[in-house]
């Protein structure tokens, strides 16, 4: 892992569960190059697909693009591969601007959903073929081609077509074939869309091991918010044309800065009302409860939405004092408890808010509540626990 | 095949309630190759059956032997004309692929209003009677027609248009290009251009993308429309009779001369058999260095 990363808690929880190859101590082999997009901004016709982004991409880091089909997200990656001409702002990498430099002159890897192998070509000279056109001598082009088929783990496939091998096989040989001419930068567009589960899951670590061994900038593209969390060292949050939010994953899950951003990301319960000014915080007065709340909103806006993950969240069964809170300065509101979902280790329960919302909880194995689809309780939290964001009409929509 | 088309076949299969009389009978389960037996019945009469007269008559018409074969080889002026046929086609297959490859191609990336457009225009002079379009280009290409008038204006020519190798070619090219476009077309719509992106964020020009990926995947298309068209070619009488020179004839006419104006119906079949076993040679030939040029390909590596 390069060492230049911004610091913070990142999703390193895969680590654990690390396939058994070789260890990650060597050095990696390239510098991966800073990208920077500066007011980055793609019009098709009158509809404009990406407005304004702007954000750097640190050497080496892994940065996910993460959001909804039509977030902008691809068109952002496409600008960055030279696929796509850029309407207005700035691209650079490593401090050049490349925003007229043609696709093939920007050494750029890329990995597509669709794998696009060559399908008259074997897997090796599929590789071979950007080393060729680098006019890479042959002796030293079947080295390199054996070593990124080894980095891909599919030694002995060289003689193959694209036809003969399955689904996950042709990933890895476009992931060969991207990573085989050493490009400082290398973008993946759903490289593991188009495969089951299972099989996802494993490439995932393999991509990352891949990352770590490799050292390029890598930028992925996903809607599923499970893989960025997995393989990001940060994770930019796409809606509508636009970044909401970048971060890592703790700060993405813990700290949204929008209402997309939690409800996107992880599961969340969402309490709707109008905020006071209070003390250091807020009160949020909803639809049968008041409670507190960290902060304030910025520019005197009152209508707010009051986010709070579900292993922060306790039911008890019995009724609250008032609708407001307790003795101990907690947040309480009358629930009714209407699913249960055992996930093992853990189980959900979906409870629902005075004012008709739905609630999540999460509770682990070992300090279950007892309750019952069906069941009157309490929910309770910390006030500090949860975060007061602007409220967003169009979260319901899509969320609920 | 047969069992996805046969319900019965299938249902027994799926585990549900199996039929009493248990398996299907032969005719159940072939009844669909019944569905040929008319066109077959129409090949056999009016393709096989003639067909293999002719062949029959080049071995025993006037008699039983080899005579008119004898005939043919023995007159350097018949393998003269063997040998223009073959040189004509394969001219007229060279020239339709030249044109029709871009023109394809354009079809591909143009909007679909274009492509209905570009498809229109290849396939409009094929739905006009052939003798109309032979005579109009007779009209055009005539010492006195317009392109000579035209080029005139510029103090060039007349050119021998017609009554040549060049009005033959003219002709026989406009005629069969809808042959070579089409499959080209069909082949060139299947390739996934995505793929030539790829090819450019690996490093290649668009142009070399265009010529390692495009190019190499559009082949089939290429050995497809160039097949037709030259076997086409091969058996074209009417243009060459209409727009070429009687002392350039080509086979086809040379048939009709034997058979139809000397009655030697036996000549005529041996130059039909001789056309015929040197078209399956040719092809034959061309199949197995395809087939040798993927096997070397793919040993190289």
């Amino acid at each position: 892992m390069p060492v230049d990363r911004p610091a913070g808690g990142t999703a390193q929880t895969a680590a654990s569960t690390y396939p058994p190859v070789a260890a990650p101590a060597a050095a990696p082999a390239i510098r991966g190059a800073r990208i920077d997009l500066r007011g980055m901004t793609k019009r098709f016709g009158a509809s404009v697909a990406v407005d304004d982004v702007t954000l750097t991409v640190e050497p080496g880091e892994f940065m996910t693009f993460l959001g909804p089909s039509g977030s902008g997200k691809t068109t952002t990656l496409n600008m960055i591969a030279g696929f796509t001409d850029i309407s207005a702002g700035a691209l650079e990498i490593d401090e050049r601007p490349v925003g007229g430099v043609p696709a093939h002159k920007r050494d750029i890897g890329v990995v597509f959903q669709h794998y696009a192998l060559f399908p008259h070509m074997t897997v090796e000279e599929n590789i071979a073929f950007p080393l060729r056109q680098r006019r890479v001598p042959k002796a030293e082009r079947r080295r390199l081609v054996a070593a990124a088929l080894e980095t891909v783990q599919l030694p002995g496939h060289a003689a193959r077509y694209p036809s003969e091998l399955s689904g996950g096989q042709q990933q890895r040989v476009a992931l060969a074939r991207a990573i085989v001419f050493s490009p400082r930068v290398l973008l993946m567009d759903e490289p593991l869309g188009a495969l089951d589960r299972k099989l996802r899951e494993f490439l995932q670590l393999e991509i990352k091991r891949i990352h770590r061994e490799v050292g390029s900038t890598f930028v992925f593209v996903t809607h599923d918010q499970e893989e960025a969390l997995i393989l990001s060292d940060r994770i930019a949050v796409f809606n509508n044309a636009g970044i909401e939010q970048v971060g890592t994953a703790h700060e993405l899950y813990e700290r949204p800065a929008t209402l997309f951003v939690a409800s996107f990301l992880g599961e969340s319960t969402i309490l709707r009302g109008t905020a006071s000014p209070d003390g250091g915080g807020s009160t949020l007065a909803g639809d049968g409860f008041v409670v507190r709340a960290p902060g304030r909103l910025e520019g005197g806006r009152t209508d707010a939405a009051l986010v709070v993950r579900p292993e922060r969240l306790r039911l008890t069964p019995d009724a609250p004092a008032s609708a407001s809170g307790d003795a101990s300065g907690g947040n309480a509101v009358p629930v009714t408890v209407v699913e249960e979902i055992y996930l093992g280790a853990a189980r959900k329960l979906e409870v629902i808010l005075p004012g008709g919302a739905r609630g999540l909880v999460r509770e682990q194995a070992g300090a279950l509540s007892g309750l019952r689809a069906g069941d009157r309780a309490t929910l309770r939290w910390h006030p500090e626990d949860g975060v007061l964001l602007p409220d967003d009409p169009t979260i319901e929509r899509i969320f609920t | 095949m047969a069992a996805l088309l046969t319900p019965v076949a299938s249902g027994g299969r799926a585990g549900a309630a199996p039929p009493p009389s248990g398996r299907p009978g032969r005719l159940a389960r072939h009844w669909p190759f019944l569905l040929i037996v008319p066109a077959l019945l129409v090949l056999l009469a009016v393709f096989v059956y003639p067909v293999a007269q002719t062949f029959v008559g080049a071995f025993t018409i006037p008699e039983p032997g080899t005579e008119n074969f004898s005939w043919f080889f023995g007159s350097p002026a018949n393998v003269a004309v063997l040998t223009r046929t073959f040189s004509t086609a394969l001219w007229a297959t060279l020239i339709c692929l030249a044109l029709a490859y871009p023109y394809a191609y354009l079809m591909t990336v143009a909007s679909p209003k274009a492509r209905a457009a570009l498809l229109l225009i290849v396939m409009l002079p094929f739905w006009t009677s052939l003798m109309v379009r032979t005579f109009a280009w007779l009209v055009l290409l005539q010492d006195t027609g317009v392109v000579n008038d035209f080029l005139g204006l510029f103090g060039l020519g007349p050119f021998g248009l017609v009554r040549s190798r060049t009005g033959v070619l003219v002709g026989m090219v406009q005629i069969l290009m809808p042959f070579m476009v089409l499959p080209l077309y069909s082949v060139m719509s299947g390739i996934d251009r995505r793929l030539l992106t790829a090819a450019q964020s690996l490093g290649a020009r668009p142009i070399v993308a265009l010529l390692r990926v495009f190019v190499p995947l559009s082949l089939p298309g290429v050995a497809a429309g160039s097949t037709m068209v030259f076997i086409t070619s091969l058996g074209f009488y009417v243009t060459p009779a209409l727009l070429g020179s009687p002392s350039e004839a080509l086979i086809s006419q040379f048939m009709y001369t034997q058979v139809s104006g000397m009655l030697k119906w036996g000549r005529g079949g041996a130059m039909a058999v001789v056309l015929f076993a040197t078209t399956l040679l040719l092809m034959g030939l061309l199949g197995l260095a395809m087939r040798a040029g993927r096997r070397t390909r793919a040993a190289v590596r």
